[in-house]
Order: structure tokens, then C-alpha cells, then sequence
């Protein structure tokens, strides 16, 4: 969208409350979101030539009102939407939005996207779609998928909703414990998608990692005193800290031991360190504040080889005690080569291949071509590059690893 | 709005016939039929007899083929459903979640289809 109008700042708060509440009035997300969009588009034109009014939200819940009225009435089956017409009319009629009210719909908004009778891939589209506000073609383009596919995945899920009857209207306390976990898995996976995607030309989409954060911050907003939401939003911002240090100019992934720690973003990583531990204090660990604090221990360590390895494979320990991981343990292996020398990483890596749940893992191979490098085992070293190189689906990552390959070679 | 649930399970899953286990999953039965009615979801609801007594029926180019067997061969089988009248999804997977063997069976819940009249 050209900006001449505040739209855009304008934007980022108020998608999400609007639809929340369209939802709420209209009962149907699919109308609620074009509703929201129309009055968007509205927006942009009439701000960029009358000034931003006084009370932004109120303009586009007017302005989407009456545009979902016209909606309706252009409607085929009007007798079908008559009750909508009269639900809008009811809506209207009730006293403005009070902030608790505004804080529910959004919550009940995010839980209904991350429904578990929704398929994971369809929880992703429809927050970013939904709650975020990214175009369709925004988000085929972030999943490297045809805008038809997209619209095809979007248009599945909402028929569903409609037809099943998934209900937007939850943010009960009962619900909120249920689906609390899907909601973080939602965001969480659209910042890994966004930090280092599988199936993408380059390693970093800006893009994606922006929406996940700004939505971790929502989470966080509207349900401020649980410990994993915290730990969630900790875990988010302390990785994207290092977002301009992971790639180098050619887009190629840096490791964390090269990695120019000056240009890490210390604002970021206040902003974690102090979401961390206001997490803590609720005393209630989680996995989410566990990865944090490991993220927490790498964004203040001075330098790779001053990091306190021992804290982290001790975090790893406690995570794997709780829930047994395959990729737990070997990032655990990896803490264990910093902590005690190559040699013990790799007995340590050792240990995990016997299960072979990691051999299409191109880290776990990576890993182990690092460490046998380091102990000068070349052959053995170059023999896991092309391992991790065979089962690689990131060109970013694979140029990496043909670049590591060929600095061993060439020992 | 109206929800099918329908019930398939392993036959040879769950308590034996004729124990007291048995005896007691029935009262179960009963009181989540009761549960159902009491709160005026029910609709309907049967059991039904096994896999070994069912009979398939298609019409192929005007020709009736009648064949031995359930529909969909697998582990779990169709053993019964219930129809129930309810505000939403949520609604429906929590009657769905206290069906007494839904820990051993698999409970789908599917809305009806709901034609315009006339």
C-alpha cells in the first residue's frame, strides 16, 4: 500500500481490532475480512486527501459497517443474510467498544486461526491472513507457493470454519489453556520459516520474522502474565538480535562462532533479557523459556568461546529430561564439543545417529563434519558435508556448506 | 446446528464382552444418551452390529452390484453414531470427547448438511 495517509501506522494496531470485532458482529470471518479490507481501501483514499481523523478505529468500523451492509444486500440469497443485516444493526446500537472488550475479540480471534480441527498449515495462513493482515500474495510469496495455492489453502480453511461452525467467539479461560500452545506454535513456526526456511533461495525473509515478532508482541499484550507467552516473545527477539549478522552480503549463512557480535541489536536484546525474566518470575518453566534462556546466554556472552557452554548443555539437559528431542540432543552434543572438545561432541553426536531419526537432518551432519574437521579427521570431515549437502533443501545453507567443504579440502 | 458423530472402533479393543467392565462401559452408555437428551442435544443415535453383517450396495451403469463387507476395510469399524443438536464445533467435540470409549475409539464429527427448504 503507497502511504501518503498514515495508513500504514495506522494499520499495524488497528487490522486486528477491526476484524476482531466484524467477527464478533457479523459472525462470518470471511465478510468480516473483506469487510476490513474495503475499509482499508477506503482509508488510503480518503485520509490521503482529508488528514487522518480524530478517531481512527470508529472510521474504519463505520466505514467497514456500512461496506459489509452493501455486501450483503448485493448478496443472492438476501433472506440468508438478513439475520447478519439485523446482527450489524444490534452492533451498532451497543456502546463503543470498551478495551477489555477489544482485548477478548483479538484473543478470541487468534485462538479460533489456531483451532486444532484446522490443519497446521492452514493455523499459519489464516493468522497471517486474519490476525496480521498480509495479503494472500504476501503469504504465498513468503511460502514459496503460487498465489492460486494460497488462495486455494485460505478458501478450504474458511469453508470449514463456516461450515462446521468453528466458533471465533472463544477467549475463555478453558480455551485459552487448550489452545494457548497451538497459538505459540503458530508464531513461532512463522519465525523459523522466516529465520531459516526450508525450500527458500535465501536464508533470511525480513518479512515473515517482522510478522512473527509483531504477533508475539500481541500475544504478549493480550495475555500478559503467562510465562510461556513471555518465553515465546524472549525466544523470538533475542534470535532476531543477530538477524543482520546471520547472513553475509552473498546471503549465506554465518556460524554463531563468526558472527560480528558488535552489530547484534542491543535494544532487541534488552527487550528479551527483560521478558525472560519477567517469565521467570511467575515460576513456571517451559520449553519456550528454556530456548530463551540458551538464546539469553549467546546474546550477552562477550564472545563464542567465552560463552558459558556448561549453562547451556545443563538447559539442555533439563529440556531433554522433560520431553526426550532428537534435535535437543544434538544441539546438546554441539554445547558438549564447545564445553569438552571435539572428541566428546562427537562421542556425544555418536550416541544420537545409532536412532537414525536425524539422517535427513542436514544439521546433524554439519555438526558432525565441524567437529571431525577440528580434530583434522579430513576425509571423515568431507565425507559428512556431503552427507549434510545431499539432504540440504536451502540454497542459501548449501552454498554455505560447499563453502566450509572446500576451506577443509583445502587443509 | 446439527453434528453427526460417528464412532468407529478396533472390535477387538476394549473390555470383553460379558465381563464387568463390559457391564459397566454399557451404564456409560446410557448415561451419556441420557446426558445427551437431558441436555437437549440428542437428536438421534444407534448402535450398530458388526462389519461381518454388512452389505455394500452400488448402482454401476443401471446394474445393482451387491457386495459382502463394509465400505472402508480397516482396523477400526463403524459401531454407531449419534446426531446431535448444538451451538458449535467446540460444542461438538466436547460431547464427542466424553463418548465412553472415545479412549480406545476414534470419534469423527461431522456437520450436517443443512438444505434449504422446499
Amino acid at each position: 500500500m503507497i502511504d501518503r495517509s498514515g495508513v500504514a501506522e495506522v494499520f499495524a494496531t488497528e487490522w486486528p481490532r477491526l476484524v476482531a470485532t466484524l467477527v464478533r458482529d457479523l459472525g462470518d470471518i470471511g465478510l468480516a475480512e473483506d469487510a476490513a479490507q474495503d475499509a482499508f481501501m477506503a482509508a488510503a483514499q480518503h485520509w490521503a486527501a482529508d488528514g487522518l481523523p480524530d478517531r481512527p478505529g470508529a472510521w474504519l468500523l463505520t466505514t467497514a459497517r456500512r461496506k459489509a451492509i452493501d455486501q450483503i444486500r448485493r448478496s443472492e440469497r438476501f433472506d440468508e443474510r438478513l439475520p447478519q443485516l439485523l446482527m450489524i444493526a444490534d452492533a451498532a446500537d451497543r456502546a463503543s467498544h470498551t478495551v477489555p472488550d477489544l482485548v477478548d475479540e483479538q484473543l478470541a480471534l487468534l485462538l479460533g486461526c489456531c483451532h486444532p480441527a484446522l490443519a497446521p498449515d492452514a493455523q499459519v495462513a489464516l493468522t497471517l491472513r486474519i490476525v496480521a493482515g498480509l495479503s494472500t500474495a504476501q503469504i504465498a510469496r513468503a511460502f514459496f507457493v503460487s498465489e492460486a495455492t494460497m488462495t486455494r489453502r485460505l478458501t478450504r480453511s474458511k469453508t470449514k470454519i463456516r461450515a462446521a461452525n468453528i466458533p471465533f467467539s472463544r477467549s475463555d479461560v478453558e480455551t485459552l489453556r487448550e489452545r494457548l500452545p497451538a497459538v505459540c506454535a503458530v508464531i513461532y513456526s512463522i519465525f523459523t520459516e522466516g529465520h531459516a526456511s526450508a525450500g527458500a533461495p535465501t536464508l533470511l525473509r525480513g518479512d515473515l520474522c517482522d510478522e512473527a515478532v509483531w504477533l508475539a508482541e500481541l500475544l504478549r499484550t493480550l495475555v500478559p502474565h503467562d510465562p510461556e507467552v513471555a518465553g515465546l516473545y524472549a525466544l523470538i527477539v533475542l534470535i532476531d538480535a543477530r538477524r543482520a549478522t546471520r547472513v553475509d552480503v552473498d546471503g549465506v549463512p554465518v556460524l554463531l562462532a563468526d558472527q560480528d557480535r558488535s552489530r547484534w541489536n542491543r535494544e532487541k536484546i534488552a527487550l528479551g533479557l527483560a521478558a525472560l525474566a519477567a517469565a521467570h518470575a511467575e515460576r513456571n518453566a517451559g520449553p519456550y523459556q528454556f530456548q530463551a534462556a540458551i538464546a539469553a546466554i549467546h546474546a550477552t556472552a562477550p564472545s563464542f568461546e567465552q560463552t558459558d557452554w556448561s549453562a547451556v548443555v545443563r538447559l539442555y539437559d533439563v529440556m531433554l529430561a522433560r520431553r526426550p528431542s532428537a534435535v535437543l540432543a544434538l544441539n546438546r552434543a554441539v554445547a558438549i564439543g564447545e564445553r569438552d572438545g571435539p572428541e566428546a561432541g562427537l562421542a556425544a553426536l555418536d550416541a544420537i545417529e545409532c536412532s537414525g531419526e536425524l539422517d535427513r537432518y542436514p544439521y546433524f551432519h554439519s555438526a558432525c563434519a565441524e567437529l571431525l574437521a577440528r580434530l583434522d579427521r579430513h576425509d571423515e570431515s568431507l565425507t559428512a558435508f556431503r552427507r549434510a549437502l545431499a539432504v540440504c533443501t536451502n540454497d542459501a545453507e548449501r552454498l554455505h556448506l560447499e563453502r566450509r567443504a572446500a576451506t577443509v579440502s583445502a587443509r | 446446528m446439527k453434528y453427526m458423530l460417528l464412532l468407529a472402533s478396533d472390535p477387538t479393543a476394549g473390555p470383553t464382552y460379558d465381563s464387568d467392565e463390559f457391564a459397566a462401559e454399557m451404564k456409560e452408555w446410557f448415561a451419556y444418551s441420557n446426558a445427551l437428551v437431558e441436555a437437549g442435544a440428542m437428536v438421534s443415535g444407534e448402535p450398530l452390529q458388526g462389519p461381518d453383517t454388512a452389505t455394500t450396495v452400488q448402482v454401476r451403469d443401471g446394474e445393482r452390484i451387491v457386495t459382502d463387507g463394509p465400505f472402508i476395510e480397516s482396523k477400526e469399524v463403524l459401531g454407531g453414531f449419534y446426531v446431535i443438536d448444538v451451538p458449535d464445533l467446540d460444542a461438538a467435540i466436547d460431547w464427542a470427547a466424553k463418548i465412553p470409549n472415545s479412549y480406545y475409539g476414534t470419534i469423527e464429527v461431522r456437520p450436517v448438511m443443512d438444505l434449504p427448504a422446499g
